[in-house]
């Protein structure tokens, strides 16, 4: 254990120095300030607008923005937020390939397992922490400007995105150890998530597909659990699987 | 027992077999010279050695137990130093040790103390800047300070000294012998001057196996091949030496290199006695682990 907590405390050490947690709390918080801000100026913007528009035949009528306006946003710009964690990490294990870091580590005697599920720890809990922190701010700012109870599908669709995020996590890892350079792990789990996306279009496969826990419309509905119960199964049961199958990869990759 | 032995060892990649039937044993307490040319295998046997890479065929034993790929176990014996030692570069040198220490399961105060001890012994005791600042002597001297942190039975340097220039050089080589006597030290290298300095055993290795294996003694004494040079006082008097000798002496600017036992001395001597030539310098070649290699190479 103390291996392990030592590999974790190096882990988060690395993401200090280097910068990346204050850019990471940036963009989250940018995030989850832009959300009810995008909201709020929404019928300025469309007013500054309004003679443009008219000029070409479109008439401005009075816009009503709520909370829903401001989730709905939240939606939008959390995948931005999500491509940039993966930038940010689909280099944690590849550099110190490349950099020959892990070679001392491993030479200490430390199994690769712990060096493995520290790495992915670290990323599961800074998504979490950042996913939170986006959805604090903008959850802050809609009850003191709106309403959040007419969200009543709220908090199934957070977590649903939640959970999303996680699995795209347990597949970049997945891809780092398979891959041992960082554009080959960008471009890997990039085209598995676009698969899922394209193959959403079909519809009896969508409820299958871990894209189906970012559906947004889920905002608006009130919480039924058929309607997460396949697509949970699926995320949960690929993201799982994809994390066991990194472990003994990851034991024979050579290094 | 002997700290490390290896058996049969057999290494291909792809059309290429870099290892073939290597066998090697380490005596405990020496500092053992592991010597081959560039790309004779001397890393992938490290590697081998160190689990860090699959063998095709043979066995490796460390301390008495079997390395398998893939596990760390047997590394717990070892320290490991490559040739160019990489670090979290935004640690300090301490930082560093302490990382290491808590991953080795080290206790709190023993690696307080350790680390202390060993920054000391490398020179990097009052060095607060971060790794990223280091030289690659300051680097390769971290890297010795990391690899000796837990008392390691084995310590596995690969070509310590090739990227270091002769004071960094120097340092490395003084550290080496410093630690014999706590542990046992395999180290890589084509300087031979390196292995003489330090090592007390040394092994030969040439188209993936091991070709001499000995003390350093032993292997300087089975050069076969004798030498000396003669520096006549006038280079005119090199024509002249060298229409009497003919084929048996060869040119190297002033000086003249005769192939021959002390016999072919004292015949050489009294011609340059009967026909009254002076000459500098005449000297024996001492045999040297670089003739030795050289002569086994060819």
């Amino acid at each position: 254990m103390r291996a392990f907590t030592a590999f974790f405390k190096k882990e988060c050490l690395d993401l200090l120095r280097t910068g990346k947690l204050y850019i990471l709390g940036i963009i989250f918080c940018l995030f989850g300030i832009m959300n009810p801000a995008i909201a709020k100026l929404t019928p300025l913007l469309l007013e500054l607008l309004s003679d443009s528009l008219s000029e070409n035949g479109m008439t401005v009528t009075a816009v009503s923005v709520d909370a829903i306006t401001s989730w709905t946003q939240f939606f939008k710009n959390i995948p931005m937020a999500l491509i940039a964690f993966v930038c940010m990490f689909g280099n944690a294990f590849t550099k110190e390939y490349e950099s020959g870091t892990l070679l001392l580590v491993l030479t200490k005697g430390m199994p690769r397992y712990k060096v493995y599920i520290s790495k992915v720890t670290v990323q599961m809990l800074f998504w979490t922490i950042g996913y939170w922190l986006c959805f604090g701010i903008t959850y802050g700012y809609n009850a003191f400007y709106w309403d959040n109870s007419v969200t009543v599908g709220l908090w199934p669709a957070v977590i649903g995105y939640w959970s999303f995020g996680i699995w795209v996590i347990s597949l970049l890892s997945l891809l780092s150890v398979l891959s041992s350079s960082y554009i080959g792990v960008l471009l890997g789990t990039g085209a598995i998530v676009f698969l899922c996306y394209l193959l959403s279009a079909i519809p009896t496969i969508q409820p299958y597909l871990p894209t189906a826990m970012t559906d947004a419309t889920q905002l608006m509905k009130p919480f039924e659990a058929s309607a997460y119960f396949k697509p949970f199964i699926a995320t949960a049961s690929t993201g799982i699987g994809a994390l066991l199958l990194s472990v003994p990869l990851f034991n024979h990759k050579q290094l | 027992m002997d700290v490390l032995t290896i058996q049969g060892l057999e290494k291909r990649f792809g059309e290429k077999q870099v290892l073939k039937g290597l066998e090697l044993c380490v005596p405990p307490k020496s500092i053992f010279g592991f010597i081959g040319a560039n790309g004779a295998g001397k890393t992938t046997t490290m590697k081998l050695i160190l689990g860090l890479l699959a063998a095709d065929a043979g066995e490796i034993h460390v301390c008495g137990e079997r390395v398998v790929y893939g596990e760390t176990k047997t590394n717990q014996s070892i320290g490991y130093l490559p040739d160019v030692p990489a670090f979290y570069d935004y640690m300090t040198a301490k930082e560093y040790l302490h990382f290491c220490g808590e991953m080795l399961g080290m206790p709190r105060a023993e690696i307080i103390e350790r680390s202390a001890q060993l920054l000391e012994m490398v020179g990097l005791f009052n060095e607060t800047h971060r790794i990223k600042g280091y030289s690659r002597g300051m680097k390769q001297r971290l890297g010795i300070a990391q690899a000796l942190l837990h008392r390691p039975k084995l310590l596995i340097c690969d070509e310590p000294t090739s990227a270091l220039d002769p004071l960094g050089r120097k340092e490395v080589l003084d550290i080496l012998q410093a630690v014999k006597e706590e542990t046992t030290v395999v180290f890589s290298t084509h300087i031979l001057s390196d292995v003489e300095k330090i090592c007390t055993d040394a092994a030969i290795l040439k188209d993936g196996h091991i070709v001499m294996q000995g003390s350093v003694s032993a292997l300087k004494a089975m050069r076969t091949s004798d030498e000396f040079y003669l520096v006549p006082s006038s280079s005119d008097d090199i024509i002249r030496i060298l229409t009497a000798f003919g084929g048996e002496a060869s040119v190297s600017g002033e000086t003249l290199v005769f192939q021959g036992d002390e016999e072919k001395m004292f015949e050489v001597l009294k011609y340059l006695t009967d026909h009254r030539i002076p000459i500098s310098k005449i000297e024996r070649c001492e045999p040297s682990l670089e003739s030795l290699f050289l002569e086994v190479s060819s």
